[in-house]
């Protein structure tokens, strides 16, 4: 039944969409983390309509399925004319920018709330005596909440990394060749579900092994004091992946 | 808006020309594909976090493996499986008593299936910690006043059990619900797949998915409303300081 030259061939051609979906998840998390740290510390901030509308962002973007966001953005801007003869119309044609929209702007929602709870963490004393210390608000943040927040939040956002690289998958919906989208080509092509199947799933969980060893690597980097000389302070942390 | 066209209002309302019904009967689908899975997948969940409690080896480290690779690999992956390889499973035992031809398995059965699959590795995992949260003395303690096996886990440790595990059941519900959009794609007529149909019928897909999207908040509002009320009352009997 197992026939070598087949699952070669399928691995082959599955490896050639493992960059767009590696592309994918790397841009929106980078650029989700971006807006998500401006939306965690709006909603601090004291300009309320502005932490009002922070706080609707993260309702609505959690409260709906990722694939209704995807289809709005790709399919809903066409019904507009206005729209079809903008500028804007250059990006909103294109499927690749569109996932990559919808993907950003889903993970800055959960990211934002991930960074509250992180910053929610850091101690009060700890503020406090920055501010005795003569630190400004600015210093305050870059030296010592952020830090700490950051730490307090990698456990958390490494299992959103991993959501967003499964997530990447729903681009195939719009007609983008990732990983999933090459398998369901491959399927459609040969109906040999259960082999294509099982190597896109492998990929999946090779790319997600290695988040959870860069999480790793990056937790155990924070934890060492600054100017710690130790090179094996290793510490564990669990990280799983899991869904908000 | 060009004149003569339909206003927004009366596409998604309840009057003739008006899609208001056949959302609101998808949204019913849509609660309702999501119930059975969750349903499904709690009991499966339940199964799988057994087996990796049980002590024996071979059953917990499979049941590891299960909730650790659909945790791991795109949902839709696993719906696709269960689509296509359930079709070919059918065709296959069409093709031994009856002619070719392509048959579909059932979509809604399938989906169904699919989002149990994948609810119960998040509950497995969900139950899993809240049974290692119930303090080992309670079923100790219930078995020294005679109480059979069964009757410890129906009466003691398993209302502690269901305690503990409420609010990650809850979010496990909500992800279930938001992954049954993908079943859509299986073709069951639920609410994303009946907003993509009116969509292209009137050629108003900004107003249909946007429908689409308030629908699905409404249903994940109110379920966490209600899940907020039930962990309320499941703490009822927690003594606090």
């Amino acid at each position: 039944m197992t026939d070598l030259p087949f699952l070669v061939d399928c691995l082959l051609r599955l490896a050639r969409g493992i960059p767009l979906t590696l592309q994918l998840a790397a841009l929106s998390v980078a650029a989700g983390f971006c807006l998500a740290m401006l939306l965690a510390l709006v909603q601090r901030g004291a300009v309320r309509p502005l932490a009002w509308f922070a706080r609707a962002y993260v309702f609505v973007f959690r409260g709906s399925p990722l694939l209704v966001q995807i289809y709005l953005l790709y399919y809903g801007p066409g019904q507009f004319e206005a729209v079809r003869k903008s500028i804007a119309w250059s990006v909103l044609r294109e499927p690749y920018w569109c996932a990559l929209i919808s993907l950003s702007l889903v993970t800055a929602a959960y990211g934002s709330e991930i960074i509250r709870g992180g910053l929610d963490g850091v101690p009060k004393g700890l503020v406090e005596a920055g501010q005795a210390s003569g630190l400004s608000r600015l210093q305050n943040y870059r030296l010592i909440i952020l830090p700490l927040a950051f730490r307090n939040a990698l456990p958390a956002y490494g299992n959103e990394i991993i959501v967003m690289v499964k997530a990447t998958s729903l681009a195939s919906v719009i007609t983008l060749m990732d990983v999933t989208g090459i398998a369901y080509r491959l399927i459609s092509e040969t109906y040999r579900v259960m082999p294509v199947i099982l190597l896109s799933g492998a990929v999946y969980l090779a790319v997600n092994a290695l988040v959870v060893l860069a999480v790793d690597w990056g937790a155990a980097r924070l934890e060492r004091p600054p100017g710690d000389g130790r090179r094996n302070s290793r510490v564990r942390i669990a990280v799983e992946p899991g869904r908000h | 808006m060009a004149p003569g066209s339909p206003l927004w209002f009366d596409l998604i309302g309840f009057g003739a020309g008006g899609w208001g019904f056949a959302l609101l009967r998808a949204t019913g689908v849509t609660i309702a594909l999501a119930c059975a899975g969750f349903a499904l997948g709690l009991v499966l969940g339940g199964a799988v976090a057994w087996a990796r409690l049980s002590g024996r080896r071979g059953l917990a480290a499979a049941a590891r493996l299960y909730s650790t690779v659909i945790r791991g690999v795109p949902e839709l992956l696993v719906l696709y499986l269960l689509f296509f390889g359930g079709s070919a499973a059918i065709m296959t035992a069409t093709r031994l008593f009856a002619g070719e031809g392509f048959v579909g398995a059932p979509a809604f059965l399938t989906g169904m299936l699919a989002l149990a699959l994948i609810c119960a590795a998040y509950c497995s995992e969900v139950l899993r910690g809240a049974w290692n949260a119930v303090d080992a003395g309670q079923a100790e303690a219930a078995e020294a006043l005679g109480l059979r096996p069964f009757a410890v886990l129906l009466a003691v440790t398993g209302p502690q059990v269901m305690r503990h595990a409420l609010p990650g059941l809850g979010n496990v519900w909500q992800l279930t619900l938001k992954e049954s959009a993908l079943v859509s794609l299986a073709g069951v007529t639920e609410l994303m797949r009946q907003s993509a149909v009116a969509a292209n019928a009137t050629s108003k897909p900004f107003l249909f998915y946007a429908t689409a999207a308030g629908l699905y908040l409404l249903v994940t509002t109110a379920s966490t409303a209600a899940m907020h009320r039930a962990e309320r009352t499941s703490k009822a009997g927690e003594r606090t300081a």
